[in-house]
């Protein structure tokens, strides 16, 4: 097994192509532009395509047109480019077509401070584009998880028939750690049609994920970004509507155990819960040592997956503590976090550019006491 | 030689199409069902992409792989599919607005690649689907719901940019001719690289009521009594009139076919 030391951009390059991801397009931005980089360099070797499309508007697209033509397809971005990315990203929601977006969040708004970090795209990747579809968005806080958990990205992606958000920051994207590239994690495949071509449905109702052909295999379906029915064809019927949107929702929030993913750390016995994830939830682990040290039983709940939201491990793990949610933005997924466990949660955020540190969360759970 | 469209290239069940009774666009979708019966490719192959607007709409009537995208994308979604499978045969259909306005950068550059594949552009003047906005390729002066007191824009002419962006297949022709427009859609196909055929069609409905144009014969018979072909001007683009023929046709290597050459001399 190969180890190397790598960033975290490079390691979801490497991760991604371990996936069997054959198709990257992209458009250069800070502090993505290594990932594409690096699948310039490596898809070519693996008989993959790379191209570097004109925008972020073409990148989307071009990945969505290769999926539909049967290849795992990957772009990656940050903030500015991701707001571009937002009418493809419901495209592929919509009309169920398997794409990773890596998001490598940068301070924001607008074009901000593009070689800094932040936490700013979490409800951007939530509810960034228009009308209502869940999504997955999952948020790794090493460079050897940013290997593992863009396989997982792709995994999801194809199982589920729907686009993934990998959610990374400036921090973990350029830092560079230790990295085994494990070969023995698992890939999954798309589910292909069995049935005979002219009785396919691309939207058969009888799957909550209907199997998917590919375009050349002899079916003929037809895709659109218009509301559609089970043929695939654009209807207004409100019933025909609500079963799709229906159907989209049950098939991500009925499989919540499968996708999703958190770590805990020292939470078991904690009195004091924070909750953070990405690079703040590094600082976090610190500071939870810190303040054990000191005698004070903090703890940390990770989350993995950020959307959809870890509603019942949240839960059950806050219960009867006192919860604190750090992030480099100024207040997104602790709304979420209070959605949840309907009380007060102590909150300290910033978008500055600079990182939450251990001693900054130490005091605000001290002073809390 | 009349070829007849095939009954088994139209998804009948979602017939009748919604364009408005005068619109040229059946003209157009009928020019390139009879090119790709000539052509002989194997429809399994066929992937018809469309943006969005009135041309856009074409994907769902014709009975291959189809995709009907997001506006001003086709080209794009076109892009990843031909180089994420250079088997299959690319055809797109787009309009004035979704090609040449929201759809711009990605045609320049998509031109420019040269990667093969057939865009066909619906040319109306208007954008008739959100009822008759002014587009980029409204005539100066030119009475649209936005331009109220005459477009006092100069239009933009396609095939003209098409050439400029290196384009290796270019021609235009109105529905005037449906013939030819059907040649010129058949020599695209059959073309290696990026061919553009402009398809000068007509929008009663929306262009040719404020412009007195609303009979749909006399809108056919104005557009053929402008059009000037190619070999006698011999320049793409004139002032008030629609300079007709095949602009642009050359071999080149083609952007899919250049990419797997590299790869062969990239892989371990």
């Amino acid at each position: 097994m190969k180890e190397l030391v790598i960033s975290g951009n490079d390691a979801v390059a490497y991760g991604a192509i371990y996936a069997g991801c054959r198709f990257f397009a992209g458009y250069p931005i800070t502090p993505s532009t290594d990932i594409a980089e690096r699948m310039a360099n490596l898809l070519p070797k693996n008989g993959g395509v790379f191209i570097q499309m004109e925008d972020e508007l073409g990148s989307i697209s071009a990945i969505i047109g290769a999926s539909l033509a049967g290849k795992k397809a990957m772009t990656a971005t940050s903030g500015p480019g991701f707001s571009l990315m937002q009418e493809g990203i419901g495209f592929a929601s919509y009309s169920e077509i398997p794409v990773v977006v890596v998001d490598v969040q940068r301070v924001g708004p607008s074009t901000g401070i593009p070689t800094y970090p932040a936490q700013g795209d979490v409800m951007q990747a939530r509810f960034g584009t228009h009308g209502s579809h869940p999504i997955i968005v999952v948020y790794p806080y090493s460079v050897q998880e940013s290997y593992e958990l863009i396989v997982e990205a792709f995994n999801l992606s194809e199982k589920y028939r729907t686009p993934v958000i990998f959610l990374s920051d400036e921090v973990i994207g350029h830092m560079r750690e230790k990295v085994r590239l494990t070969q023995d994690l698992k890939v999954f495949e798309r589910q292909k049609p069995t049935v005979p071509k002219e009785e396919y449905l691309p939207y058969d109702p009888n799957y909550d994920i209907p199997p998917f052909a590919n375009f050349g295999e002899g079916y003929r379906f037809h895709i659109t970004g218009l509301t559609h029915d089970e043929t695939g064809f654009p209807t207004s019927n409100p019933v025909k509507a609500e079963a799709l949107i229906e159907r989209l929702h049950r098939k991500i929030y009925k499989n919540i155990d499968d996708i999703g993913r958190f770590e805990t750390f020292y939470a078991d016995d904690a009195d004091y819960l924070i909750i953070a994830y990405g690079a703040t939830a590094r600082s976090a682990k610190d500071a939870v040592i810190e303040l054990r040290n000191k005698g004070i039983k903090a703890g940390l709940l990770r989350p993995i997956t950020i959307w959809p939201s870890l509603e019942k491990p949240i839960r059950e793990i806050a219960e009867g503590k006192k919860v604190f949610v750090f992030e480099m933005n100024m207040g997104q997924y602790v709304l979420e976090v209070e959605r949840i466990i309907k009380r007060n949660v102590e909150f300290f955020g910033k978008e500055n550019g600079e990182l939450i540190t251990p001693e900054e969360m130490e005091l605000c759970i001290q002073r809390s006491l | 030689m009349y070829t007849e469209i095939s009954l088994e290239n139209l998804r009948s069940s979602k017939l009748p199409h919604i364009w408005c009774p005068g619109c040229g666009n059946g003209i157009v979708l009928g020019a390139i069902l009879r090119a790709i019966e000539r052509s002989k490719i194997d429809k399994d192959k066929i992937v018809f992409v469309s943006g969005i607007g009135c041309a856009g709409r074409s994907s769902g009537y014709v009975n291959f792989n189809t995709l009907h995208t997001l506006h001003g994308r086709p080209l794009a979604f076109a892009t990843g599919i031909k180089l994420a499978n250079p088997e299959l045969k690319v055809i797109v259909a787009t309009g004035d607005g979704d090609l040449a306005a929201i759809g711009g950068n990605h045609f320049i550059h998509t031109a420019k690649r040269n990667i093969d594949m057939t865009v066909i552009v619906f040319n109306n003047f208007i954008y008739g689907m959100t009822g008759g906005q002014v587009s980029p390729t409204t005539p100066d002066g030119a009475y649209t719901t936005t331009t109220p007191y005459g477009e006092i824009e100069e239009p933009m002419d396609i095939s003209y940019l098409a050439v400029a962006s290196g384009a290796t297949y270019v021609a235009r022709e109105t529905i005037a001719s449906p013939f030819v427009l059907e040649k010129y859609i058949l020599n695209g196909i059959i073309h290696k690289g990026f061919s553009l055929i402009e398809a000068v069609s007509s929008c009663v409905t929306e262009y040719g009521r404020r412009n007195n144009l609303e009979d749909p014969a006399a809108y056919i018979k104005w557009l053929k009594e402008k059009s000037m072909p190619y070999s006698k001007v011999n320049t793409l683009s004139i002032k008030d009139g629609i300079v007709v023929g095949e602009f642009v046709n050359e071999e080149k290597e083609e952007f899919t076919e250049k990419y797997y050459e590299l790869l062969k001399k990239v892989k371990p």
